[in-house]
């Protein structure tokens, strides 16, 4: 009997489509140069998809809030650097662990729910969040954000106006969360949030402690996303109220879910697709923009229920 | 104190429209356990057609409310059999999608054919203005608002512990599998209760006009309302959406007169607050 | 060797357990009988921590456990399967086992380094599918598997947290005859350390594993005894074998 080692040796490949992938995240650098502003956006949103899917693909956690950390990364960076400390790479770090250490507080109490209770509570803090910074216009600018402040160089490299130190920082920032993410993802750890995801029920009856495993979950999926905020910051030199609303939540579950969740890229190509389209059809009505939006969310859950990727799957164990 | 009293009232005028507005998705969550994000929707149908109703076809206002009611009470079926049942054993997630999906649709399709501006309703004039009594200004609409909403909790109370059918609602709020078992058509008795339900937002639409004005953004902004009603109510208790609809209109009122500069972060603390000490609603069944 | 103190619960008016005070030897297969709603699943659950007394102690080995939570008891070698299949539907079998083993030997918190590392572990899963002959399912998705091979990955699971009491509820609930067998068959073929508890409808079954029977009715222990005690008892056989004589 082959050793068992040989399936999760097989698991934890790294595969030739992914290769081909990530040195095609290359090519707007030479293809499509007057879009590499968009670049960033798209691979910021990756990112931040990318932290939901920990919690929600992985571990199985329903999140309608999940802006708040991306917004605590944000205003922390911008709050930095409208106080003088501009250095981007540290900058992004402090992000990390401001946003981490909300969501290991926030964790204690939301891990303790389940179904609507999860959900309101997700849902609450999130708005609860974004009004409490509304309010607090002193320190965050309140409706009009944060403005005013420049990012240092990064690594020598100044931010252009071509956006290409963006595009090439926001990769980098990207291609090295995600190799943590996978690194999640094939370690023991991560067998335990599909456990929890599969059956919460069982885990204790295995001897798991489920809660602590969330409450680690919860905190690495924050700093996560506080990283992209952070990101957003950086390039985008403001902050807006925005990117604690309502909106972004919903935003990033949406483009989650299209791409697939649970499969490590489900949330980049998500966003690529999302945010590509998003920019083709700007010049339509916000409103008839969330009619196809709307329909799409429909679509995908009756039809492909694991998003793109899963459709995809689908298809090619079909044709085999 | 009369600014106290002004408060409480109009407080417990708004949570009679908030009680309106969830009653029949606290119940449709008890039944089926079916998150529907798409509840408000059917308040909106309800506004709307009570506005064509009375600017396009000239009906006096008090003959819409019950059309809104019927008009609402029917896309809620159309919208259950077809597409609805098949996601009842879907996870939670996938219903929050679909049905965020569906208001998302609802609001284009709302912009569509009547406008992004809010609408305006003639109130017929014996509903306007206000009655002083002991010194307090008590506005006449809001007098009619919670007349109504105590009537139809009366009609709901009285039909849920006397009537057969209420019976059977709540036999499959408390264990569905239990209420099959004994030959209960559960899939029956929740599509009636899931067009009361959605009919009940409809009248709650229509009636809202007056108060919170209607546009295509209603779907969403009393959406948030709505669930906080029903979490912190409750799942499946009509007296707890009520006390939770009381307790938000009233703290909602009393924070944007006494705390303008708090906004709603007082609404969302309370409710953070009461769901951390009673997950299940304070008269939930879980 | 697993006992019980005084263990009552009632939910309002219903009792659901009335005083039950037993003890479980180590190594005896004890099998556990009862009408239908007598308790016997509740008693596994108040036993396993998924349920708390509102009375009486449990005891693992001489030490309380009462306190505990369901994962510390299982920590403590108290194990137990469900009578519905309660698995994992979209891990393999062997991703179900390895993750039972790597929360037992304490590396599931770990999340820097990858599961192949984890050789002795995984291998070790492989070892408790082979010794329940689900060693040619080990890469198949377990919602894939035929019911039977469900049930025997449910005792797996159960298995590889190295119990030294296992409660097993209606093992092989819904498992035709033939196939039941097999079921019992692994259950028989485990060690003799392992003090081990089953409910059981089936009374061939019973009188084949069992060493001692338990019999519950409406919340307590009506008697203790050999099998053969069990089958001569004038009140077991009016209030349970009695029945099933006719059914």
């Amino acid at each position: 009997m082959a050793s068992a080692n040989l399936y999760f040796e097989r698991q934890t490949r790294w595969r030739p489509l992914e290769t081909a992938f990530w040195l095609a995240a290359l090519l707007p650098f030479a293809v499509t140069p007057a879009y590499l502003s968009l670049a960033s956006q798209v691979a910021i949103t990756a990112l931040f998809a990318l932290s939901l899917d920990l919690l929600v693909g992985y571990a199985g956690l329903v999140s309608l809030g999940h802006a708040a950390f991306f917004g605590t990364g944000a205003y922390t960076v911008g709050l930095l650097a409208k106080h003088y400390w501009a250095e981007p790479l540290s900058g992004l770090l402090i992000a990390a662990v401001v946003a981490g250490i909300a969501g290991y507080a926030l964790s204690s109490i939301i891990v303790r729910f389940k179904h609507l209770a999860l959900i309101m509570l997700t849902l609450g803090v999130g708005l609860l969040l974004h009004e409490a910074a509304n309010s607090a216009s002193a320190l965050t600018g309140g409706a009009d954000g944060l403005q005013g402040f420049r990012v240092d160089s990064v690594l020598g490299f100044k931010f252009d106006m071509f956006g290409k130190t963006a595009y090439a920082y926001s990769l980098a920032v990207l291609f090295v969360s995600f190799l943590i993410a996978r690194r999640i993802i094939h370690s023991p750890f991560g067998l335990a949030l599909r456990g929890i995801r599969e059956n919460a029920m069982r885990m204790p009856a295995i001897g798991a402690a489920s809660q602590a495993h969330l409450r680690k979950v919860y905190t690495l999926s924050a700093a996560m996303a506080g990283v992209a905020g952070a990101l957003l910051t950086q390039t985008t030199s403001t902050v807006s109220l925005e990117v604690l609303s309502f909106g972004r939540s919903a935003d990033v579950l949406v483009i989650l879910i299209l791409g697939g969740a649970g499969r490590l890229y489900g949330g980049i190509l998500g966003a690529i697709i999302y945010m590509v389209a998003r920019d083709q059809f700007s010049g339509i009505n916000p409103q008839y923009w969330y009619f196809w939006i709307g329909l799409l969310l429909v679509a995908v859950v009756m039809f492909l229920p694991n998003g793109i990727l899963g459709g995809l799957n689908a298809l090619y164990k079909k044709s085999k | 104190m009369q600014s106290l009293v002004g408060v409480l009232f109009d407080g417990f005028a708004y949570g009679m429209l908030l009680f309106l507005l969830s009653v029949g998705l606290s119940v449709t969550l008890g039944m089926m356990n079916f998150v529907n994000l798409a509840h408000c929707s059917f308040a909106m149908v309800g506004g709307y057609a009570a506005v064509t109703l009375v600017n396009s076809y000239g009906w006096p206002f008090l003959a819409t409310l019950p059309l809104a009611f019927v008009a609402a009470a029917l896309v809620s079926v159309v919208l259950e059999r077809l597409l609805y049942r098949r996601l009842y054993r879907a996870s939670e997630l996938d219903q929050c999608l679909f049905t965020i999906g569906i208001v998302f649709i609802s609001v284009a399709a709302a912009s569509w054919f009547f406008g992004t501006v809010q609408q305006p309703v003639s109130v017929p004039d014996y509903l306007r203005g206000s009655v002083e009594f002991m010194g307090v200004r008590f506005a006449v609409y809001r007098m009619f608002l919670i007349a109504v909403a105590l009537a139809v909790t009366a009609i709901l109370v009285f039909s849920l512990e006397y009537t057969h059918f209420g019976a059977k609602v709540r036999a499959a709020v408390d264990n569905q599998r239990m209420a099959r078992g004994l030959g209960i058509d559960v899939d029956r008795a929740f599509m009636i209760t899931f067009a009361l339900g959605g009919g009940l937002a409809g009248l709650g639409g229509a009636l809202a006009i007056e108060i919170v004005g209607l546009d295509p953004a209603f779907a969403f902004t009393y959406l948030v309302y709505v669930l906080i009603v029903v979490a912190v109510g409750g799942l499946g208790s009509i007296g707890g959406s009520f006390a939770a609809a009381t307790v938000l209109g009233i703290s909602d009122m009393a924070g944007k007169y006494y705390f303008p500069w708090l906004g709603a972060f007082l609404i969302y603390l309370v409710m953070v607050a009461l769901l951390m000490w009673r997950p299940a609603g304070m008269f939930g069944k879980r | 060797m697993l006992s019980t103190r005084n263990l009552s619960k009632s939910f309002g008016s219903l009792v659901v357990a009335q005083d039950i005070s037993l003890t479980l030897p180590k190594g005896v297969r004890y099998a556990l009988i009862g009408p239908n709603g007598a308790g016997k699943t509740t008693l596994i659950n108040l036993m396993t921590g998924m349920l708390r007394p509102d009375a009486g102690q449990i005891l693992l080995d001489g030490g309380e456990i009462t306190a505990l939570k369901p994962e510390a008891r299982v920590r403590r070698g108290l194990a137990r399967t469900f009578q519905i299949n309660t698995l994992f539907p979209h891990l393999t079998a062997l991703e179900s086992v390895s993750l039972a083993i790597l929360e037992r030997d304490g590396h599931a918190h770990n999340w820097w380094q990858n599961l192949p590392r984890f050789r002795e572990s995984t291998d070790e899963a492989t070892a408790t599918l082979e010794s329940l002959n689900l060693a040619g399912d080990r890469d198949r998705l377990t919602r894939e598997l035929p019911y039977g091979k469900q049930r025997l990955l449910e005792i797996a699971l159960a298995l590889a947290t190295r119990p030294r009491v296992l409660l097993l509820d209606e093992p092989a609930a819904g498992v035709p005859r033939d196939e039941s067998a097999g079921i019992f068959g692994a259950i028989a073929g485990l060690s003799t350390d392992l003090t081990i508890l089953f409910i059981e409808h089936d009374m061939d079954v019973v009188f084949r594993f069992a060493s001692r029977v338990l019999v519950m009715v409406s919340g307590s222990i009506l008697v203790e005894g050999t099998p053969e005690e069990i089958a001569r008892d004038a009140t077991v056989r009016e209030v349970y074998l009695g029945k099933k004589a006719h059914g």
